[in-house]
């Protein structure tokens, strides 16, 4: 199989369509730009302060106060502008974003997030995960489907959670799953897995009916 | 009116067990010069409201770690790992607040509010002591005012008055604090003797004091 992580970016940025407002976290979500096709435009909001926000930059053009929500230098692309804080935030939980893209130490069947604490052990806080899961339009999670062989898609997080039953679409390098009323739908499976290897790495129920194959 | 103040005349306002608002969003738009002064004046026992913890050698990390802050009001630590030594070894007391509801409780101490209804927290450990309030079938936190002693503000240009300009994403926090402290201290990269009435960001009414590092 290929970079999880490429598989995972690849197939989320199909998700995306021309005109939208994304906001994607910090690490693995990030990625998720370098696959947008050429024919869809999306404009990415950084939640410290811009929208608009175009590759990471060269040394040269490197800017300390021109940065990414993770203190990475970037660039801002024609027609970007940058706002303060409250307004980055009221584009958020005012249902503005169409789409955010995190990731998760833990998602469950129900569309629960965890992912920003460890009690005893990691403590890094929620930043502005919390608004972005409440107030997006969709809410996409890209994660590896288990942590070492370990099941992150649960049947109720055990962690404390970033937001209660808000995930739409779960996005990793074996499947693609999707939250609704009923439970969670095994929708794509990686052309090299096994529905039987899904089922046995996810501790979730999964609703399996009519399962296509995920376009790596 | 001469709102200019050097190092002595900037350290005569800190005092030990002062609440302080610091701009900035993982250093970028930290006032650092500030910081410096902060930690050469050896205050003790602050409590800093800022976005993050900054990291140990950039923006309020370096007073985390110089043992100056007793309490650290933010969204994340993450990128500080001495705060999260510090704080399993209960040296220093963090309170984690989502990123949305930290600029707003601000924003509603400097607009005369008495607090603000966001459903960012619900069903989370964010919720535990807060009033739920519905509204229009709808259930809400009530998260309440927050105010500061001292804001620390760092600007891209002031003009004699104090009215403020802010360099790109470097602006983030920083406006909002300039609103919601007894006393507002900035420090601009650049003074001008006029700033374009149509690009002042933050208006003169709200700056105490400029810092400069030497004044006649």
């Amino acid at each position: 199989m290929n970079d999880p992580k490429a598989i995972i970016a690849k197939r989320i940025a199909m998700e995306l369509n021309d005109g939208d407002l994304v906001n994607l976290g910090i690490g693995l979500p990030l990625y998720v730009s370098n696959f947008i096709p050429a024919d869809v435009h999306i404009f990415l909001q950084s939640e410290n302060g811009m929208i608009g926000l175009g590759p990471i930059a060269e040394p040269h053009e490197a800017d300390s106060n021109l940065v990414n929500a993770g203190a990475m230098p970037v660039t801002i692309l024609k027609h970007g502008m940058y706002f303060d804080t409250v307004t980055s935030f009221g584009i958020i939980r005012g249902g503005h974003v169409d789409a955010t893209v995190l990731g998760a130490l833990e998602v469950d069947e129900e569309g629960s997030l965890a992912s920003w604490i460890i009690p005893g052990k990691l403590v890094p806080g929620m930043g502005g995960a919390m608004d972005l899961i409440n107030g997006s339009k969709k809410v996409i999670i890209a994660t590896t489907h288990t942590n070492k062989g370990r099941p992150k898609i649960k049947k109720r997080c055990t962690l404390p959670l970033t937001a209660y039953r808000q995930v739409d679409l779960i996005v990793t390098e074996m499947a693609v799953m999707a939250v609704k009323e009923d439970g969670l739908h095994l929708l794509e499976r990686h052309p090299d897995v096994t529905i039987t290897n899904i089922v046995e790495n996810t501790e979730a129920t999964l609703i399996i009916n009519d399962v296509k194959i995920m376009e790596v | 009116m001469n709102k200019l103040i050097n190092k002595q005349q900037f350290q005569v306002l800190l005092k030990d067990g002062m609440t302080v608002f610091v701009g900035g969003f993982l250093g970028c738009g930290t006032p650092e010069t500030l910081i410096d002064w902060v930690l050469e004046s050896g205050v003790k026992s602050l409590t800093i409201i800022c976005n993050d913890g900054g990291m140990p050698d950039k923006g309020v990390g370096k007073l985390i770690v110089n043992k100056q802050v007793k309490t650290l009001i933010a969204s994340h630590i993450g990128t500080n790992p001495v705060a999260g030594q510090m704080m399993s070894e209960g040296t220093l007391d963090v309170k984690l607040v989502p990123q949305g509801t930290l600029v707003e409780q601000i924003r509603a101490h400097g607009a005369g509010l008495g607090g603000i209804l966001t459903s960012t927290g619900l069903h989370t450990i964010v919720e535990e002591g807060k009033q739920v309030i519905r509204v229009n079938d709808q259930d809400y936190l009530l998260e309440l005012p927050l105010g500061a002693d001292l804001a620390l503000i760092q600007a891209r240009e002031a003009d004699p008055l104090g009215n403020l300009t802010y360099a790109k994403t470097a602006r983030n926090f920083n406006p909002v604090m300039a609103t919601a402290a007894k006393t507002v201290v900035a420090y601009a990269d650049h003074h001008v003797a006029e700033i374009d009435p149509e690009a002042v960001v933050t208006p003169h009414i709200f700056v105490d004091y400029l810092a400069k590092e030497e004044h006649a």
